[in-house]
């Protein structure tokens, strides 16, 4: 049966009355003033889901701290799901620059989605901060002034990890990745900073959800260390089935902050204990403007604790509020936005950090440990400092000075 | 290769056998009896994961987030069923596919919205969280055994069901000749709602298993789907039986496929080229195994409709 209100003889004129509001309410806003523009890319649904809802509390923490404004300007947030798709993430962002006239963009979480909507953005000379992605595309040959890798270049996780494993040194170290380029990207840049001997490199299916054939393989080869990159829900997997095998007695897990951040442990929880990690940022890293952004994130969230992916959206706000602030309050002068967003001048939540001639950041790279607050919550635990004030390793094939 | 690797890898075969038996009964018997192809049964397998880990996480107590997760998913079946799939008997299998497929679109929403997108913590009982040592050697996940003995079990109360029980006479004289059946005087209607429940049941019951070795998130019903569906096509449609051997063929196959496979590439091939062909042979596995038992019996190892 129809539901009888399409049947009403008064629906036609409410759709008209609605449209004219709009109408009205469109005009009056260009009357009054031109706000900043902002594009965010929300990436709640699909393949990076989990990601982006800690991206979006992150953003959503900076906006409503800075009282809607950046730089002291009135600011139109356009907000719309990516899901995680490049197809759907260019046609939003053609919409985004075309209809939206936006002036700065910010958000996607993958590197597939970031890589579909660059050229567009570089165009239209928009102004992109990505919170997240850091694909070597845009970090070499095709970088470009308008892009801003303002959260770390893909590679820089791993080779940090590398460093520690190297430091550590492992004797005999087995590498797992899904069979993908970033899957093969992760376990080569480990092996830059990692110079000791690879017992095995395992590819496995993307998006693989039982890793018992791996794991008694792993039984067989006996080493001492294994690191895996495995995004998403195939860490949780590993890290639960690994543990259930009684293997975490002999070897040493490690992995990049990517398996091992809030969201992991939320679905994990005490098999994680005493997992090794590297990343840029910690929640318990010892500067004020991360202690007041951790503090007020709790406060927001009902005491749960920020992942690495909520800390970046959250500095992408702050740095796109200092840029505006920088470049004298007009966002549509792009050249004093990109030069002012190049100083990176702003309390971010990682600290001081510098860009190097491909925008992307030259920053520290820490070991963190999963174990208990004082709470007894499990969580990540700063260690100590892997690699100080490093850069990537595409900066010299990028054109920019 | 040492004997308790290859041991290992056929324990690990067998319980993913075992569990995607499970999925697979209720799935073979719903087609097979009422020739109703129901795609959202992966969506009551997500119900029952969802349900003993919120259950679990609550009662602390992993036995009642079982019966809890079942009963839970035997409800919202009984309403697809009421609500749904009585209106889908007479159509042809497009619009089943369809339908169910809405199911299962709405079914992640709806999990979406009680659960959040993020995947949930699935407990494993801590009694069971540590290894066994079932031979020098070979400490085992003791919870990995737990879900063998539970296969087995279900395996067999299923046979006993379908073998040798009048119930389970109309059961198989509905799958093998539904209007010879009919003309007989088996009320097939009503024995398929119980058959449709029961694979619920099922499902629910491997996912409730499969929670605390997996992640429990949005769209894993689809991923096991595919294997599922593999299972009832090797085994014959409407068979229990050719469903067992199936499933553990496709386990055994699958495990062989990603743990030997690569291996051997890898000792005689150039690592690159071995880290390419290793993933694509164990992804290609369980469908080389269908291609061949199909050639062979185009109607499945065991057809209830030979």
């Amino acid at each position: 049966m129809r539901p009888t209100f399409l049947k009403s003889p008064a629906l036609p004129r409410t759709l008209l009355s609605l449209l004219l509001c709009g109408a009205a309410l469109g005009a009056s806003v260009s009357a009054i003033a031109a706000p900043v523009k902002v594009g965010l890319a929300l990436d709640i649904s699909g393949p990076f889901a989990a990601l982006g809802a800690e991206a979006r509390d992150g953003f959503a923490l900076g906006i409503k701290q800075l009282g809607g404004k950046l730089g002291g300007q009135d600011v139109e947030f356009v907000q719309a799901d990516m899901a995680g798709s490049p197809d759907q993430a260019k046609q939003l962002v053609d919409r985004m620059i075309q209809r939206d006239k936006i002036d700065i963009f910010s958000g996607p979480i993958g590197s597939n989605v970031a890589l579909a909507v660059g050229p567009t953005l570089f165009n239209a000379k928009v102004p992109y901060l990505s919170a997240n992605a850091g694909p070597s595309q845009f970090a070499g040959a095709q970088c470009s002034p308008y892009f801003f890798g303002t959260a770390y270049q893909n590679d820089q996780f791993h080779e940090a990890a590398g460093k520690f494993a190297q430091d550590r040194a492992f004797k005999k170290i087995v590498l797992i990745a899904p069979n993908y380029p970033a899957g093969k990207d992760a376990l080569g840049g480990f092996k830059r900073q990692f110079k000791g001997q690879v017992a095995d490199e395992l590819y496995t299916k993307l998006g693989q959800i039982d890793y018992a054939a791996e794991l008694a393989q792993l039984r067989a080869a006996k080493p001492d260390s294994i690191y895996f990159f495995l995004p998403g829900a195939m860490g949780i997997n590993f890290i639960k089935q690994f543990v259930g095998a009684g293997l975490s007695k002999d070897i040493t897990l490690v992995t990049s902050g990517f398996s091992a951040d809030e969201d992991v442990i939320g679905a994990v929880g005490e098999p994680m204990l005493g997992l090794f990690n590297t990343s840029h940022w910690a929640h318990d890293l010892d500067n004020a403007a991360n202690k007041a952004f951790v503090a007020a994130f709790r406060k927001e969230y009902n005491g749960r604790y920020p992942s690495v992916y909520a800390a970046q959206a959250y500095d992408a706000i702050l740095a796109m509020d200092a840029a505006v602030k920088q470049s004298g309050g007009n966002a549509q002068n792009r050249d004093a936005v990109v030069a002012a967003l190049k100083k990176a001048n702003y309390a971010s939540t990682r600290g001081t950090f510098k860009y190097a001639n491909n925008h992307f950041p030259i920053e520290n790279f820490y070991l963190r440990v999963i174990g208990k607050d004082a709470q007894g919550k499990v969580t990540n635990k700063l260690i100590n400092t892997v690699l100080t004030n490093y850069g990537d390793s595409y900066a010299s094939k990028c054109s920019m000075k | 290769m040492s004997g308790i690797l290859v041991l290992e890898q056929l324990l690990n075969g067998i319980g993913y056998g075992l569990m995607l038996f499970l999925l697979a009964a209720g799935l073979t018997l719903v087609f097979g009896i009422m020739d109703v192809l129901n795609l959202a049964h992966g969506s009551l397998f997500m119900a029952g994961a969802y349900v003993a880990a919120e259950a679990h996480t609550r009662t602390g107590s992993f036995a009642a987030a079982i019966v809890v997760a079942v009963l839970v998913t035997v409800v919202v079946a009984l309403l697809i069923e009421v609500l749904l799939m009585r209106r889908l008997y007479k159509r042809d299998h497009l619009a089943q596919v369809l339908a169910t497929f809405g199911v299962i679109l709405v079914a992640d929403d709806i999990v979406k919205m009680i659960w959040g997108p993020s995947p949930i913590m699935a407990p494993t009982p801590a009694a069971l969280s540590g290894p066994v040592e079932l031979m020098d050697g070979l400490p085992y996940p003791s919870y990995r055994l737990v879900i063998l003995a539970g296969g087995v079990l279900m395996a067999l109360a299923l046979y006993v069901l379908v073998n040798h029980t009048r119930i389970g006479m109309r059961v198989r004289a509905g799958a093998s000749d539904r209007p010879m059946a009919e003309l007989m005087g088996v009320r097939v209607g009503r024995i398929f709602n119980g058959v449709f429940l029961l694979g619920a049941a099922l499902a629910a019951l491997a996912g409730a298993l499969m929670g605390p070795i997996v992640a429990v998130q949005v769209g894993m019903g689809e991923a096991i789907l595919i294997p599922a569906l593999v299972v009832l096509v090797i085994g014959g449609i409407g068979s229990v039986r050719g469903a067992f051997v199936a499933a553990l063929l496709v386990g055994v196959v699958d495990t062989i496929g990603r743990a030997f496979v690569p291996m051997l590439l890898r000792a005689t091939l150039p690592p690159a080229t071995a880290a390419d062909l290793g993933p694509l042979f164990a992804e290609v596995a369980m469908y080389a195994l269908m291609v061949v038992v199909l050639i062979f019996r185009p109607s499945g190892l065991f057809s209830a409709r030979s």
